[in-house]
């Protein structure tokens, strides 16, 4: 479904990502995992072209992603996006925030789009909160809001930029709950993150990005239980044992 | 005192008139001066070179000469190319030209506070240049545009008076004529102060207002 190949990015003389390569097959959810600056948010990026590069290709069912054609809309419109720091509107509550795709990108009628909306919320588990603004939501809650605001576009794929980051760690749990549920259905997910736990639990492959480059690669628990490269055994300890 | 109150109830039907032309010119400038300078920003924000450089340069020179000078341009000048104005249209055009130079630099400051991840969560979703700004970036700033807004307002409200340059006899220039001849100076011209504070002090609280409201925003 999604094809990278020979990926190349730099930002002014600095090298990001140095022939990135990887391909995601339909309902497979993937971590991709490494130290800061490595480049996992610019390849992500790059996925729904919000950032540009200079060598290589990404193709999605086929078709080329193009960050600087109009065809990047389409392109956006299939494939969700879930940041850090939530990025939901502030101006707009929980259900307009979730609508506003569906109605004002894809031309949905209202009516219709709520009720979808309604039942996403609710999948979420924010049934009830619909008309809260964002500033009177938690940040998991917040969060969870931008994965039905993903998933009312009803995307091929989605992806994750560190999603519990910016959260306190007694919200993590429902945040990851969701994301479990959403990998149960077969939603083709891909997920930048620092949880080793929920990678080993619920995803099916895992790369480890260091320097711009994938290190390794392979199923998630042979991996994350017996990484064969130096660098990502120490990264995992690192992260497994921060003192 | 009774002199006065016996005065100003012959000269405040005069000044009234006065009001009226300064209520209408500081609203038809507003007016324009609003649109002319959504124009500038949006094309400041088009993401093409040429006309960033176009509006920056427009900005630029309506910001570089003075009001009175633009007046006495649309007034005097124009009518020798062949587009001859009334004075009061002649002051809202002039005016709204040289307000949306403030009004763009208002509007962009406010654009310009909006987060960068809004409109990343906006593309994300496929929404093009115009939606995102009609959604997502322009409610959100005007939001933040608002008590910058209020203030222009009300120096737009005092800055009309500038018109009577060009024989536009709203409130200050209905009062110097009134002054000049009966050389009643303090009773009119304390009349004429009154009733621009009447006009300007609601702007000035309900600004206030704004600027709280927004900082409390802020805050939480
Ligand atoms: N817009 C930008 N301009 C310049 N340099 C950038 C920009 N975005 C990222 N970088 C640089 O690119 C490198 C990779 O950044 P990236 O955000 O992809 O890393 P990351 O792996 O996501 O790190 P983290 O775990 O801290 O989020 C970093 O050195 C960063 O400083
Ligand atoms: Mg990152």
């Amino acid at each position: 479904m999604i094809e990278i190949a020979g990926l190349h990015k730099k930002f002014g003389e600095h090298v990001v990502l140095r022939g990135i390569t990887a391909t995601i097959a339909r309902g497979e959810v993937v971590c991709v995992i490494g130290p800061s600056g490595s480049g996992k948010s610019t390849l992500l990026r790059c996925i729904n072209g919000l950032e540009h590069w200079h060598a290589g290709s990404v193709r999605i069912d086929g078709v080329p992603v193009l960050p600087h054609d109009r065809s990047i809309r389409t392109v956006r419109a299939a494939v969700g996006m879930v940041f850090q720091r939530f990025n939901l509107f502030p101006h707009r509550s929980a259900l307009e925030n979730v609508v506003e795709g569906p109605i004002f990108v894809k031309r949905e009628p209202r009516a219709a789009a709520e009720a979808r909306g309604r039942a996403l919320l609710a999948r979420v588990g924010l049934a009830g909160r619909e008309a809260a603004r964002p500033e009177q939501l938690s940040g998991g809650q917040q969060q969870r809001v931008a994965i039905a605001r993903a998933l009312a576009m009803q995307p091929k794929v989605i992806l994750f930029d560190e999603p519990t980051s910016a959260l306190d760690p007694e919200l993590v749990g429902d945040v990851l709950g969701v994301m479990r549920a959403l990998a149960d259905d077969g939603m083709t997910m891909l997920v930048v993150t620092h949880e080793i736990a929920f990678a080993r639990e619920v995803a099916d492959r895992v790369l480890f990005l260091d320097g711009g480059v994938i290190v390794e690669e392979g199923a998630a628990r042979q991996m994350l239980g017996a990484p064969r490269e130096p660098r990502t055994r120490e990264f995992l300890h690192r992260v497994l044992h921060p003192i | 005192m009774q002199a006065f109150l016996r005065d100003s109830a012959e000269f405040l039907p005069i000044l009234l008139q006065g009001v009226g032309l300064t209520v209408a010119v500081t609203l038809g400038a507003l007016v324009l001066s609003t649109m002319l300078g959504l124009v500038w920003v949006l094309l400041r924000v088009s993401g093409v070179p040429a006309l960033a450089a176009a509006s920056r340069w427009a900005i630029n020179v309506i910001r570089g000469i003075p009001i009175i000078v633009q007046l006495f341009y649309i007034y005097f000048v124009l009518p020798d190319f062949g587009l001859a104005l009334s004075a009061l249209a002649a002051a809202i055009i002039g005016l709204g030209i040289a307000y949306s130079a403030y009004q763009a630099e208002n509007f962009r400051a406010a654009i310009e506070a909006i987060e960068h991840g809004q409109i990343e969560a906006a593309q994300s979703i496929g929404m093009g240049w115009a939606l995102t700004m009609r959604r997502v970036v322009l409610p959100q700033a005007l939001r933040v545009a608002l008590p910058p807004y209020g203030n222009v307002m009300i120096m737009l409200l005092k800055d009309s008076s500038q018109a009577s340059t060009i024989t536009v006899a709203e409130l200050a220039l209905q009062g110097k004529l009134i002054a000049s001849s009966t050389f009643k100076n303090t009773t009119v011209y304390t009349l004429v102060a009154l009733l621009y504070l009447c006009m300007s002090l609601p702007l000035i609280l309900l600004v206030g207002r704004l600027e709280r409201r927004l900082g409390r925003r802020r805050a939480a």
